[in-house]
């Protein structure tokens, strides 16, 4: 129905642009995706927010969803051509279009470009991200709490920052409820196949631990857990609809927010290029409703999300060591972003080392 | 009742020149479907696929960039394929050539000057060369299925290449994200035309096209190659070597390979990556056969081929269509073109009695 | 249940599908015919079966839509291949490109909803043996259907007039055809079966491994699934024993990750692929095993001579 209307809308636009003449010209804004709106995770999570986006600014702008654009060269011509289609705001929503993204940025000065998950900026490309680490903190304490095992396991792709800062701050708020608390860790290196999800979730189960998460977008790991009468956390995407009884709470990405407020920014001329880290505060992180837990383990962690989004509390707060014992962090100290935009270590208490080579 | 093949006693000229409008109108009749099924205005849909990229000058060069490294791929898979080799395996020759090529930036990133470049794109041939020796060797000394030994390669340099670029090649200032650091320089292709990726390839492709073509017409080389594959054993007896030419046409078709690998990864892509080709090798194979085995149709093969991926992209931006209807044409233009190509060697009848076959049934 | 239990549990059902698939190719190659697309009839068997079981609410009705699918998506390359003649690799490679886009197009409305999964049966009594009972008696109901018809494709092939004549179709289509039999009929059938068992287990996929559907989801085993063939050198037993040791792989790397042992992922990826080019190599050197076992006219077309 959407996609219809989105034809409708695009084939429209067309028209009114082909015509010539009177335009009243709506602002066009693309996406480059790397995966579908419907994949129940990331891509899903950006289709959400360009939802918001439309809602709120309906006929003052026109928008294009780009689907299943492979990273690596044929980004770049996905994305000129959506400039070479009018597009005035661009946004790219994987890393691996950082390239192709800075390389038509510097052929069309007078376009914006946004690109999320990145660490390469220009006068007229903007790095996004949101501070999902706020939310493992959360998750690690319930899992510390409701776990009685006291091992955790953790299904992820690849071993990139963002991945391995993740499963630190999971540790970290883990340990902040139980010092002896373990991880068990499976690299898919994939970024979504339900069938490996799967396969890992039952290997981590079949070796005794009893919630799991998870840093790749199917909602096979949760499934797994409801029928092992287990618990887990969803990802990027409230998933309690695919698993009622599993599903201790989500990490959201609310993208809308930050969407329109670029969006506006854009059309009224303040756009600038910045690198952007927005989280629980500004709303572009957000927990799904805390479920599946006695009400006191509900209370302390809505305590914890409001402390963290008032900036009262960081999770990267000293003392946090290095496996080997070095002090990164002395004890009241936190850590600072360009620290944790490099974090290629596990913290002290965790086996082994990111990856699988 | 049934069909019936008789062989023409001849190849049929008219079919050959018919075959590939049938096929490419009966793949338009198909796709304008489609198109109405998706909601779509068919003609619109025609238009916006296959002939808006040709008036426009951004994805005129798209189109070229993407048909490069096709074209050079299948021109060295038709070198094979008209001697009966069937080297499945240019994804994987196409990813070790790139792999090899790349050494030279990456391990000596200093070394820039005028001899950077060729050095690259030798060393990648050489390694898309040693790379589809081996299904080559296994064949002559072991006789083993030559397409199911290159097939499995390519899975394995798929994943040689991932686990080269996320550990060992992998860029040091790169976060540990996956991928070696970009090549700068005299380690680039260089662009032909300014404003557009069109690169250094396009000669390449002209050239390999050019050598081929002479390399089957006038020498006894290729000569060899088309009569070992037609008629082998009036091969065998004009003293043309199995052996020798299998180890040859492997060797070309996987330096070729490796050139467009090292191409592309020098070109369009600027680093070793986890992915450098998106199915380029399995494409070439169509091409190869869409242009019927022959350099020139090749070129034109691979056009209409690049055309259909620039399409699709394109129909996704301005149709809103799905992103998949890109392969669903290429494998009906396909098929298409393999059912009716059928009629170039054989007449079609149909035969409506059965007839009883007088052979003597050897006793239950 | 015990860890190694349970671990065998998982590594049957890794297993299973590449077992469908290959079984599927196996029959089509032994009759001469090699069809690489395998991957395409997989997907159209899942992205079918998926969408049968959503609509109707019945798994069942959903297999049989897989199975369906299969055989169409397989009898287009028959057709192509075996009535027009046309080059076996090319069309098995356009076939793969068409299924995979043609799932994905029909297939987009159906991403990521909820599916149902086929359930494990319970034999009261049995299935509760401990170790055992769940291995043998509780697994889902698609497990015993391969087992049974690996016995059936083994009989079929080895013990009866019409496998014999299967086999002499792969092995010397002109004599066969000299001696009367219909080639061309044989092996359509023996590609519609091939694409009955891949749609088959594309549905598994879809039904049993996961319960939903998304684009691309067979991810590369149909083309494990001709490699094991090869590496089974075209027997169904061995076939059974391959299967479960690719999917061993699989399963074992993630335990191992999970226990702290290291293990270099791609390897591990790549080794089916390495150990078949090694079993390929190893069964043509020996002459007499490949005489016995693989077909001859593997790839080769053929138009009867009037």
């Amino acid at each position: 129905m959407l996609k219809r209307l989105m034809i409708a809308t695009a084939a429209l636009g067309l028209a009114l642009g082909v015509g010539a003449a009177q335009a009243q010209e709506k602002f066009k804004v693309g996406f480059v995706n790397v995966g579908p709106k419907t994949d129940g995770g990331w891509t899903q999570g950006h289709w959400t927010g360009v939802e918001m986006l439309q809602k709120e600014l309906g006929d003052q702008i026109e928008v294009t969803f780009l689907e299943n654009v492979p990273e690596g060269p044929d980004a770049e011509r996905a994305i000129e051509g959506l400039v070479q289609a009018g597009n005035k705001l661009i946004f790219t929503t994987s890393f691996g279009f950082m390239e192709p993204t800075l390389k038509v940025a510097a052929k069309y000065p007078d376009v914006m470009f946004e690109h999320a998950t990145g660490f390469k900026t220009a006068p007229n490309v903007t790095t996004y991200n949101a501070r999902f680490y706020q939310g493992r903190y959360i998750i690690g304490q319930i899992a510390a709490k409701m776990s009685e095992t006291g091992t955790a396991g953790y299904i992820v792709s690849f071993p990139i920052p963002e991945v391995v800062m993740g499963i630190n701050s999971f540790m970290l708020g883990a340990q902040s409820i139980n010092p002896d608390f373990k991880l068990k860790i499976v690299w898919i290196n994939s970024w979504m196949d339900p069938a490996k999800e799967g396969e890992a979730a039952k290997a981590l189960f079949d070796q005794g631990v009893d919630i799991i998460t998870q840093h790749t977008d199917s909602t096979e790991p949760l499934k797994i857990a409801q029928e092992r009468g287990k618990l887990g956390f969803g990802q990027a995407h409230d998933m309690y609809d695919a698993a009622p009884k599993a599903q201790l709470t989500a990490i959201v990405d609310n993208w809308g927010p930050y969407y329109i407020a670029r969006t506006k920014a854009a059309m009224d001329g303040t756009w600038e290029s910045q690198a952007s880290w927005d989280g629980l505060a500004e709303g572009t992180v957000q927990m799904s409703p805390y479920t599946n837990m006695p009400d006191d383990v509900a209370a302390a962690a809505k305590d914890i999300e409001a402390k963290i989004a008032s900036g009262e509390f960081h999770p990267f707060t000293g003392p946090i060591y290095k496996q080997d014992g070095t002090e990164v962090a002395a004890d009241g100290v936190v850590m600072d972003d360009g620290a944790l935009l490099t974090m290629d270590y596990y913290v002290k208490g965790i086996d082994g080392t990111p990856g699988t080579n | 009742m049934r069909i019936e093949l008789i062989r023409r006693p001849e190849r049929s000229k008219a079919m050959a020149w018919l075959s590939p409008v049938i096929a490419v109108a009966l793949t338009l009749i198909a796709g304008a479907i489609i198109f109405a099924v998706s909601g779509i205005d068919p003609l619109r849909g025609l238009y916006v696929y296959f002939f808006e990229p040709l008036t426009l000058p951004f994805t005129l060069s798209e189109l070229v960039v993407k048909a490069i490294p096709i074209i050079i791929v299948a021109v060295g898979l038709a070198l094979c394929y008209l001697s009966n080799n069937w080297n499945i395996g240019a994804e994987g020759q196409l990813t070790v050539g790139a792999i090899v090529g790349s050494l030279l930036p990456i391990l000596a990133p200093d070394f820039q000057n005028v001899l950077t470049l060729p050095l690259m794109l030798l060393m990648g041939i050489l390694g898309g060369a040693l790379y589809a020796s081996i299904p080559a060797l296994l064949k002559t000394r072991f006789g083993t299925n030559e397409i199911l030994t290159s097939l499995m390669l390519v899975y394995v340099a798929t994943y040689l290449l991932d686990w080269l670029v996320r550990g060992p090649l992998r860029d040091p200032q790169g976060f540990g994200f996956p991928g070696s650091r970009a090549f700068t320089d005299f380690q680039v292709m260089p662009t032909l035309i300014a404003g557009t990726r069109v690169h250094l390839g396009v000669i390449l492709a002209l050239v390999v096209v050019a050598g081929a073509w002479f390399v089957l017409r006038r020498t006894i080389t290729g000569f060899s190659i088309t009569t070992l594959g037609q008629a082998p054993r009036a091969g065998a007896f004009g003293g043309f070597s199995r052996t020798k030419m299998t180890l040859l046409v492997f060797l070309i078709s996987g330096g070729l390979a490796g050139l467009a690998g090292i191409s592309e990864v020098a070109g369009p892509v600027g680093k070793l990556d986890v992915v450098i080709s998106p199915g380029y090798g399995f494409t070439a194979i169509i091409v190869a056969f869409l242009g019927r085995l022959n350099p020139a149709a090749i070129v034109v093969a691979g056009l209409v081929l690049a055309l259909s991926y620039i399409g699709g992209e394109r129909a996704q931006i301005v149709l809103g269509m799905s992103s998949q209807t890109g392969r669903v044409f290429q494998g009906l233009l396909l098929f298409f073109v393999l059912a009716c190509d059928t009629f170039i060697l054989y007449r079609v009848r149909w035969v409506k009695a059965v007839h009883a076959t007088a052979v003597a049934r050897p006793a239950e | 249940m015990s860890m190694a239990e349970a671990i065998i549990i998982t590594i049957i059902v890794a297993s299973t599908p590449l077992l469908l698939a290959a079984l599927g190719e196996l029959v089509a190659e032994r009759a001469g015919v090699l069809n690489l697309g395998v991957e395409g009839m997989m997907i159209m068997g899942a992205v079918a079966g998926f969408i049968a079981t959503y609509e109707s609410g019945q798994p069942i009705v959903g297999i049989v839509a897989a199975v369906f699918a299969g055989m169409l998506t397989a009898s287009l390359f028959a057709f192509v291949t075996l009535v027009l003649v046309a080059n076996q690799v090319a069309s098995g490679l356009a076939l793969t490109l068409l299924g995979i886009g043609f799932s994905a197009l029909i297939g987009e409305s159906y991403a990521n909803k909820p599916g149902i999964k086929l359930s494990r049966i319970h034999i009261p009594g049995l299935t509760d043996i401990p170790f055992v009972g769940p291995i043998v008696f509780g697994q889902d109901p698609l497990v015993y259907v391969t087992i049974l018809l690996v016995i059936g494709v083994s009989w079929f092939l080895f013990r009866t007039r019409g496998g014999l004549i299967l086999r002499a179709v792969g092995d010397n289509h002109v004599s066969a055809h000299a001696l009367g039999y219909g080639v061309v009929r044989v092996r359509f059938l023996a590609v519609l079966f091939g694409g009955a068992c891949a749609g088959l287990a594309g549905a598994y996929l879809s039904l049993v491994s996961t319960s939903q559907w998304l684009d691309n989801m067979t991810a590369g085993r149909g083309w494990i699934a001709l490699a094991l063939v090869v590496f089974a050198t075209w027997l169904p037993w061995r076939l059974a024993i391959g299967a479960l040791l690719f999917g061993a792989v699989g399963i074992l790397q993630f335990h191992a990750q999970a226990l702290g042992i290291r293990v270099p992922a791609q390897f591990l990826s790549a080794l089916p692929y390495l150990i078949t080019i090694v079993v390929l190599v190893l069964i043509s050197g020996n002459r007499l095993l490949m005489r016995s076992n693989t077909p001859a006219m593997l790839g080769q077309s053929f138009v009867p001579d009037r």
